[in-house]
């Protein structure tokens, strides 16, 4: 999967929960005030849900989640090393 | 550490559980059904993953290793083995008082309750059981993970050793307490349900013309950290007309009288953030 491919679910994620408001790609959702504490972890639970990863206890920081990049970058790593653990398993 | 019973996989249980298990307690969790258990351990993971994403402690325990500590059942018995019960079921009398006696059955003499009740007084519940003197109050706030304060109420017979054995196991979920003698309400929630009910008055009579106005002068004027309305949203407007209902039938006093507001709302399914909306619409992902 592309970066690209998952900068737009996300978007399209963003506009769902945020009534269409236009999100750049490196906008903090968390310091612009329309988003809050439960919307972080519906954030998570979407990202586990539609890329079929999980965000282990360590990457469970609101740094990897506060703009589209970020997001996309963690879960670029994450589909990255379970390929890589596809790839080893016989 | 010590077994805790938690009795009710409710919100409020829920976060008791979580609060004693990440306190390192083994904790046995009884609910009337798999589906409600599964649903509290489902919450007990989130909100530990939730602590730990916005950084809320620095020391946020490994989710597995906390669940691994919670005995999930829907057998009452398995609390025999307890020390400490912390009953957290709804807040109904007749629930409570087919609990309680089915306990007196179940539990050993020594085995210590804290009641968690928002409404009922502590000296009823004390009367259903063989030693009232191992009753004591235990007013969790919601989210209880999060809230540093319990009331702690001491009953009509409650033992001093009892509150000292509720006090200790609150600050051992790194807690606060302070004790209040047993009246309806106790402190808390007979000052909040009256000026939450008196905020909807405002609102229903026309005083204030939305319920962001009332909330806003009490945010701005005072300090709230929420107003009375964002409040009611919060607690659950339906757990709010039962309070003040408990009040009103306690201490026969016309200013508990629930305003016609409250009632409409809650007939209307209008129960604020548990069913998306309140006084407030509350969004929900489109996850």
């Amino acid at each position: 999967m592309t970066t690209q491919m998952i900068k737009e679910r996300v978007s399209q994620f963003f506009q769902a929960s945020f009534e269409n408001r236009d999100i750049s790609e490196d906008e903090d959702i968390f310091s612009q005030g329309f988003s809050n504490s439960l919307f972080a972890m519906q954030l998570v639970e979407f990202i586990e849900a539609e890329f079929g990863i999980e965000i282990d206890n360590d990457d469970l920081d609101l740094d990897n989640f506060r703009t589209m990049n970020q997001i996309s970058a963690l879960v670029g790593r994450k589909i990255q090393a379970m390929a890589a653990i596809g790839a080893a398993a016989p | 550490m010590e077994v805790v019973g938690t009795i009710g996989a409710g919100t409020i249980g829920t976060g008791v559980a979580q609060s004693l298990a990440t306190a390192g307690h083994r904790v046995v969790l009884v609910d009337v059904s798999d589906e409600k258990l599964d649903n509290s351990l489902r919450e007990v993971r989130r909100g530990l993953r939730t602590l730990k994403l916005l950084g809320a402690s620095s020391d946020v325990p490994d989710p597995k290793v906390v669940l691994g500590r919670i005995e999930p059942s829907t057998d009452l018995s398995r609390v025999a083995d307890a020390s400490f019960v912390i009953e957290n079921v709804t807040e109904n009398w007749e629930i409570k008082k087919a609990l309680y006696a089915e306990l007196r059955k179940i539990c050993p003499l020594e085995t210590t309750f804290g009641v968690n009740t928002s409404a009922i007084p502590i000296t009823n519940i004390a009367s259903l059981m063989e030693r009232p003197e191992k009753v004591v109050g235990m007013h969790f706030m919601n989210p209880v993970p999060m809230k540093p304060m319990v009331e702690v109420i001491r009953g009509f017979h409650t033992a001093d050793s009892t509150v000292e054995c509720a006090q200790s196991l609150v600050a051992g979920m790194g807690k606060q307490s302070i004790v209040v003698n047993d009246s309806p309400g106790f402190v808390t929630n007979r000052v909040m349900m009256l000026t939450v009910n008196e905020a909807i008055f405002l609102l229903h009579e026309g005083v204030a013309s939305t319920a962001e106005d009332v909330d806003r002068l009490f945010k701005t004027c005072f300090g709230h950290k929420m107003g009375p309305l964002e409040t009611a949203d919060l607690i659950g407007l339906d757990t709010v007309l039962y309070s003040i209902e408990m009040l009103y039938e306690n201490l026969n006093d016309h200013k508990y009288r629930p305003c016609p507001l409250l009632r409409k709302m809650v007939s209307a399914g209008r129960l604020g953030r548990k069913s998306g909306r309140g006084f407030y619409q509350y969004a929900r992902a489109a996850a």
